[in-house]
């Protein structure tokens, strides 16, 4: 179950977005992914979770290829992803934010919906049930019934990663899961991820807040200008010079 | 005036079939559908031209129905592709294509001259009631099944999903679902619904010819849909009576204003209406019944 992108490559035309980019990350392992602005990690995101095709290279998980795969089809083999901006259904209530997420449900198809009605009732109360412990886990239940759109930024996060778990992933890819959000709310954030981790979920964060991120993940790689500087434990690579120049690089 | 009233509910019922398969479309999965009104009229022609040939009028818009689904299918598809924005182009030079269509295989359509002595349903069925309210009874059957159905639709798993394309397509597919099986899906029934209205209007007219197939129609049922309300079945059913009202009713300006003439009439009327949208749209942003940002 473990990830594995190999000497991938992104054109933007003529900007190279990625340069040959390998990361490995083990099943159930908690990796940190860091670099500068536009050093290209979200590029990453966007190409491993399939929304974008890489020029080179290639991405497997569990030992299978993704390359060809589509973005549901990768999602369905375990390797979920989150926004950095917070993409929820803003018209739906946050209950059925999550409910939606639900994998393989009897009642999307139309057939069922009209004709075989009790295996959707059953299929539903099961959902329910999951629903509600996340709602609990993310202590998002009294907000539940709310619109997501009309929660606060530190709260769509928070629906953002329970959307992402109700979808039954091995490993998530999450996309800057602190940004914008207060130092009270980082704490608990890192919680969850920890104890998502302990129950053997797998995690790629790419993140900002070094601090937190160093606290929260057993092994970073740090990436600039579309290829990987440094790799190791956290310690290693803040204090490494080169990651230090392409923080300090545009300043000092 | 019987007969009046009977032919504005039996026009205002073909529309709230249309506002109803529309509704689906954008309303609830946010597919902007300019060419609704090709689906019309695919199922008129094709209930017409089944119904000459002496076959059951059952047949009839069964094959409407199914025809008009089968031409939704490729657009379906292409709104897999397409954004918003260029759907709405793709799909107004759709349902004008479909026109021209009509208009030059006229060995099929007898093309600008139209079809006529279309059986109506009560030659059909060999009922001793009059057409107009056979029609009448039957569109209320069928509006109320429509109605259920996407009443239950729309509250299953289903609908959450498709709600949920609405809001944000790639968020969907970042939970392992394709949104494109549920777009096409979703054109389909209502260009279904676009089908069966096409339908009955063609047999209750008993004429049609292709310039019936403006895409006047498909703003029409627009301003309806919008009117009432995006996304609430029950703003496609107030939304309809709404449009209708404001049709019709404009027709007795006449009565109030009489020095203008008939022919700008027509015009004032369709003022009126614009009107009407202006100002709801200003007063009730929502429509009448509030739109899916209000639940």
């Amino acid at each position: 179950m473990s990830l594995k992108i190999e000497r991938v490559t992104k054109l933007f035309g003529g900007f190279l977005a990625l340069d040959e980019v390998s990361i490995e990350v083990p099943a159930g392992a908690l990796y940190g992914l860091i670099g500068p602005n536009g050093a290209g990690k979200s590029t990453l995101f966007t190409v491993v979770s399939g929304f974008q095709s890489a020029n080179k290279g290639e991405v497997t998980f569990d030992g299978a290829a993704l390359d060809r795969l589509s973005v549901p089809a990768r999602v369905r083999r375990g390797l979920g992803r989150t926004f950095q901006v917070p993409r929820e259904f803003r018209h739906l209530s946050v209950r059925e934010n999550l409910t939606v997420a639900a994998p393989m449900q009897a009642g999307e198809n139309i057939f069922n919906v009209f004709f075989r009605r009790g295996r959707i009732r059953d299929q539903e109360a099961a959902i329910a049930r999951e629903v509600e412990d996340i709602l609990t886990f993310l202590k998002l239940d009294e907000v539940a019934e709310r619109p997501a759109g009309k929660l606060s930024g530190g709260q769509k996060k928070l629906l953002e990663l329970g959307r992402a778990l109700m979808a039954k992933p091995r490993m998530i890819l999450l996309d800057e899961p602190f940004a914008g959000v207060n130092p009270v709310l980082v704490e608990k954030i890192s919680r969850h991820i920890q104890e998502l981790h302990a129950r053997g979920m797998g995690f790629l964060v790419v993140e900002h807040n070094l601090q937190a991120l160093s606290a929260l993940a057993e092994f970073l790689y740090a990436m600039d200008r579309g290829r990987i500087l440094a790799a190791g434990e956290p310690e290693e690579v803040l204090g490494d010079p080169k990651v230090r120049e392409a923080y300090m690089g545009g300043i000092a | 005036m019987e007969n009046y009233l009977l032919a504005v509910a039996i026009i205002g019922l073909i529309y709230m079939l249309l506002t109803l398969g529309l509704n689906l479309q954008y309303g609830f999965t946010g597919l902007i559908n300019f060419g609704h009104v090709g689906f019309f009229a695919v199922g008129a022609y094709t209930s017409a031209l089944l119904g000459i040939q002496g076959l059951p009028l059952v047949i009839g818009f069964a094959a409407a129905m199914v025809t008009a689904a089968l031409t939704a299918y490729p657009i379906g598809l292409l709104s897999l592709r397409l954004r918003v924005e260029y759907l709405a182009i793709v799909t107004l030079g759709f349902s004008e294509a479909i026109r021209l269509v009509i208009i030059n295989e006229g060995w099929l359509t007898k093309g600008v001259q139209g079809i006529t002595n279309i059986p109506t349903l009560n030659q059909a069925s060999g009922l001793g009631i009059s057409a107009s309210l056979l029609t009448f009874i039957l569109l209320i059957l069928a509006n109320g099944l429509a109605i259920l159905g996407i009443r239950r639709l729309t509250k299953s798993p289903f609908g959450r999903v498709i709600e949920a394309i609405r809001d944000d397509e790639d968020a969907v597919r970042a939970l392992g679902k394709d949104p494109g099986r549920f777009k096409v899906r979703v054109f389909m029934i209502g260009a279904s619904l676009a089908g069966l209205a096409g339908a009955f209007y063609a047999h209750y007219i008993a004429y049609i010819v292709p310039d019936q197939f403006l895409p006047l129609l498909t703003f029409y049922i627009w301003v309806a849909m919008i009117m009432g309300g995006a996304g609430k079945v029950s703003g496609a059913v107030v939304g309809t009576g709404t449009l209708v009202l404001f049709l019709e009713g404009s027709r007795f300006l006449r009565d109030v204003v009489p020095w203008v003439s008939a022919v700008e009439m027509a015009s004032v009327r369709l003022g009126v209406v614009g009107l009407a949208l202006v100002l709801l749209m200003l007063y009730r942003p929502g429509g009448i019944m509030g739109d899916y940002t209000s639940r």
